[in-house]
């Protein structure tokens, strides 16, 4: 084992400018659609008084569970000592706050009145668990700040292992926070459950390790910085873990409801009437974002492979917007359980009229100020890890530190 | 003309020191703004010594939308209301011209010193009450009770 | 001194409201109770405060929990076909003055246009049996709308009301996912033309509020009670929960009566009989 260098990301000056060219290109696509829905309203988006919340939230949460759980990697390093992952925490620290800064962004431009943000931040009612996490994601991102000084430099060694841990338990609290703003709204079926704040962790885990790989493999190929076999082995049966759990938490979220009554007609539609939704979720939800995945990283030959394995990382990606549109936009359009054990003939204001689910397609403008979001996430990151030193310069299996599993048979290792 | 006279005016207010001849000078004009007829035609100044008005205004809305919204409360001296009724000006054809327009009391003044003027994003920029009449609107408004506290505020 | 004198004022003055408030539940009508309190107020107020002395005074006084506003509707009154209160609602509050954007598809406009109140015809899935009702912002004791909301611009009023303060709603619409009712709009056009009594703009969310704006100005129903009892259904019974002697805590009194969604225990001020 040596020691650990870090250095910038120097790939040829044309390659990152236009790179950076691109991400600009792309966040001003996305500023406009902003000014656009501000300058007319919302009615230029598919949001309606039914699916209040749509296609910009998808992005935002997906951006903000993935910062949290993109911390997962530098948690593991530090607070539970698995060395081998030291490498790679300063690039989970810099891809956390990015990833958390481009989310924020999508959440506050799709607001009604953004130049209210101010209000926000001085008014606050305690009760609502979106103020607290105006705070959780502000804290979030100051402690990481702090967790990448501690690392970057010599003075902030002793300070390294304690604000590590802070990060840790705050950032599990923030994603349950993300979870919970859904998870306690009694109003709607397919919301009132506590198990969303620990699925919303899981699928956290899931989704930043996967943006996280796939940053890193970006990065470390385009440059040509070697990563060993041993670093992909453990960074893909990582993701195949968290993979599975998310399913265990969709299995049990599902059986559960299922056992109810009163959520028998939210489970058939979701499951096998909801058009969309429907498709999302076997498709999207559990195909592409967890057994096809996890197919590939059990595979004994596909798993050797690393455009296989980025294959997977994609998958899970995908899969995690499928997920978060059938959990938010789907649970929505699922008509609130008013009147049970009546059918509504008509309404004035599409209360589920003969149970049908209320409708919505995500517009142009809300696409790109999602991407938008995306876009300034990875710019953050690009711009970081070429100006800072983020990424060590080599993960080859001599370089990183030993498997703690084969630690027996070094001859320096103590004996067990 | 006329916003060359508000600006005049506006000028004369930053200007402390020559502020008080020039604002006598200029008192008639200011008139041009308040509705003829309306309870603050006949008065010295608004429901405050005007000097006080144009430096507080905001601060009085503001502290007084809290106590309607909040607590209901309609019958005061400040009000939002209250500027739009007397401050109005009509057309030859007696239509009155929305307030935030930009040679209009509230916009002029509010493009002349660049300062966003988002009430009547909300809020109705002309009277705007279908079967009250003036009179009674000028009550709601509070204006009855605010000529007496105009001068009692003058007084001081 | 002066500070003393007017503190006593200020006590002798909610003494004469509540002493008010026994004499309406004698002669149980809101305006006999203005009149009163108006009356034994101006008697007893030391002189120099200034009161309109109006029927319909604008309030000076900030809203107590002396009084919960709410709403009876007897479903079998609200006749099938009838839009009466909605179409009241709206021009009360501005509502018909909505215009779809041009752009925008008829489907569209439907679903993004602001309904403070709506038509609901229900079948019993059993029985068979056809309800008609209104449907509008519950006015709950416990709302979830104010629970979620961020900055605290959805509030409860002394009163009962359940309101958006759209000076601090920066139009997140969590409350319209924590709505059970569905009550909520959400204002997706720019607005102009705007009533003074209804002040309302794109960008913030908005429900019924028991016609605000005439609580405050001392006026006795709503809009969409008057147009219920000018179409002669009288269906809809507006008054004060709280006290025992008003109708609408009489009707409570003498017929079954329920709350939607009652399994979430929110207390509402609007209450349903015959679903």
């Amino acid at each position: 084992m040596k020691r650990i260098v870090y250095r910038e990301w120097r790939i040829a000056p044309q390659r990152f400018w236009s790179l950076l060219g691109i991400l600009a290109a792309v966040i001003g696509v996305g500023a406009l659609a902003f000014g656009y829905m501000e300058h007319q309203g919302h009615w230029v988006t598919g949001m309606n008084n039914s699916v209040v919340w749509g296609a910009p939230h998808v992005f935002a949460v997906f951006l903000i569970i993935s910062a949290s759980g993109a911390l997962n990697i530098a948690s593991i390093g530090t607070v539970f000592r698995k060395p081998i992952y030291k490498p790679l925490s300063r690039l989970s620290g810099l891809l956390a706050v990015a990833l958390l800064m481009g989310g924020l962004l999508v959440l506050v431009t799709d607001l009604g009145r953004p130049e209210r943000l101010i209000v926000a931040m001085t008014t606050y009612n305690f009760s609502s668990i979106f103020a607290w996490n105006i705070f959780l994601y502000t804290g979030f991102m100051v402690i990481v700040i702090a967790y990448l000084w501690s690392m970057a430099d010599r003075q902030g060694e002793p300070f390294n292992r304690p604000i590590a841990l802070v990060a840790l338990v705050w950032r599990l609290a923030l994603t349950t926070g993300t979870g919970s703003i859904f998870g306690f709204l009694v109003a709607r079926q397919a919301y009132d459950a506590a198990i969303l704040g620990p699925m919303f962790v899981a699928m956290s885990f899931a989704y930043g390790l996967a943006v996280f790989m796939l940053v890193l493999i970006f990065s470390f190929e385009d440059e040509g910085r070697p990563i060993g076999p041993r670093m992909m082995r453990r960074l893909r049966n990582l993701l195949a873990l968290f993979v599975s759990v998310v399913l265990y938490f969709t299995l049990t979220y599902h059986l559960t409801n299922l056992y109810m009554a009163k959520h028998d007609g939210l489970e058939h539609w979701l499951l096998f009437n909801g058009g969309i939704y429907t498709f999302l979720f076997w498709v999207g939800w559990v195909l592409i974002g967890g057994l096809l995945p996890l197919w590939i990283l059990y595979h004994p030959h596909l798993n050797q492979q690393r455009h296989w394995i980025v294959a997977a990382c994609a998958m899970v990606i995908v899969g995690g917007f499928a997920t978060l549109y059938v959990v938010i936009i789907g649970s929505q359009a699922f008509p609130m359980p008013m009147f049970p054990g009546q059918t509504i003939l008509e309404s004035g204001f599409f209360d589920g009229v003969n149970g049908e689910s209320a409708a919505y397609w995500p517009t142009i403008p809300e696409l790109l100020l999602g991407l938008g979001g995306v876009a300034v996430a990875l710019l953050i990151t690009t711009v970081g890890v070429r100006v800072l030193q983020f990424l060590p310069e080599s993960l080859a299996d001599d370089v990183v530190a030993p498997d703690e599993e084969t630690m027996h048979d070094q001859p320096f290792a103590k004996p067990a | 003309m006329a916003k060359a006279l508000v600006r005049a005016g506006l000028v004369a207010v930053g200007l402390v020191w020559v502020a008080f001849a020039t604002n006598t000078a200029l008192a008639g004009e200011v008139k041009r703004y308040v509705v003829e007829g309306s309870r603050a035609a006949e008065l010295d100044s608004c429901v405050e010594p005007t000097e006080r008005m144009r430096r507080m205004h905001m601060e009085f809305i503001k502290h007084q939308r809290i106590s309607t919204v909040h607590e209901g409360i309609r019958g005061t001296k400040y009000s939002l209301t209250g500027c739009v009724d007397c401050h109005i000006s009509y057309d030859v054809e007696r239509i009155p011209k929305p307030i935030n327009q930009p040679d209009q009391f509230c916009g002029a003044c509010h493009a002349y010193t660049a300062v966003d003027l988002n009430c009547f994003d909300c809020h109705a920029s002309v009277p705007n009450r279908p079967g009250v009449d003036a009179d009674r609107a000028h009550r709601e408004a509070g204006v009855e009770g605010l000529v007496r506290s105009g001068r009692n505020g003058e007084g001081h | 001194m002066g500070k003393a004198t007017e503190m006593n004022d200020k006590h002798t003055r909610s003494e004469a409201e509540s002493g008010a408030l026994k004499a309406s539940a004698i002669d149980g009508g809101r305006r006999g109770f203005i009149g009163v309190a108006a009356g034994v107020t101006a008697a007893m107020v030391a002189p120099g405060v200034i009161l309109h002395a109006v029927a319909a005074a604008p309030r000076s006084q900030p809203v107590t929990s002396d009084v919960r506003w709410g709403l009876l509707i007897d479903t079998t009154k609200c006749v099938d076909g009838c839009s009466a209160c909605v179409e009241a609602c709206g021009r009360e509050n501005g509502l018909d003055l909505q215009v779809k954007s041009e752009d925008e598809s008829e489907a569209r406009w439907d679903h993004q246009k602001s309904v403070w109140i709506r038509k609901v015809k229900l079948q019993d899935n059993q029985t068979g049996r056809v309800t008609n009702l209104p449907m509008m912002c519950q006015h709950c004791e416990h709302p979830p709308c104010v629970d979620v909301c961020p900055t605290g611009a959805s509030f409860k009023r002394a009163d009962g009301i359940v309101m958006v303060d759209r000076h601090l709603c920066i139009g997140c619409r969590y409350c319209m996912m924590a709505c059970p009712y569905k009550a909520r709009s959400f204002i997706h056009q720019g607005t102009s033309g705007q009533l003074t009594r209804a002040p309302r703009g794109k960008g913030c969310v908005e429900s019924c509020n028991l016609c605000v704006h005439r609580r405050d100005n001392g006026e006795e129903s709503t809009a969409c009670v008057d147009a219920c009892v000018a179409e002669g259904h009288e269906a809809i019974v507006f008054g004060d929960l709280k006290d025992p002697a008003s109708p609408i805590s009489r009707k409570l009194n003498e017929i079954p009566s329920r709350q939607i969604r009652e399994d979430l225990v929110l207390n509402t001020g609007v209450r349903y009989s015959g679903v």
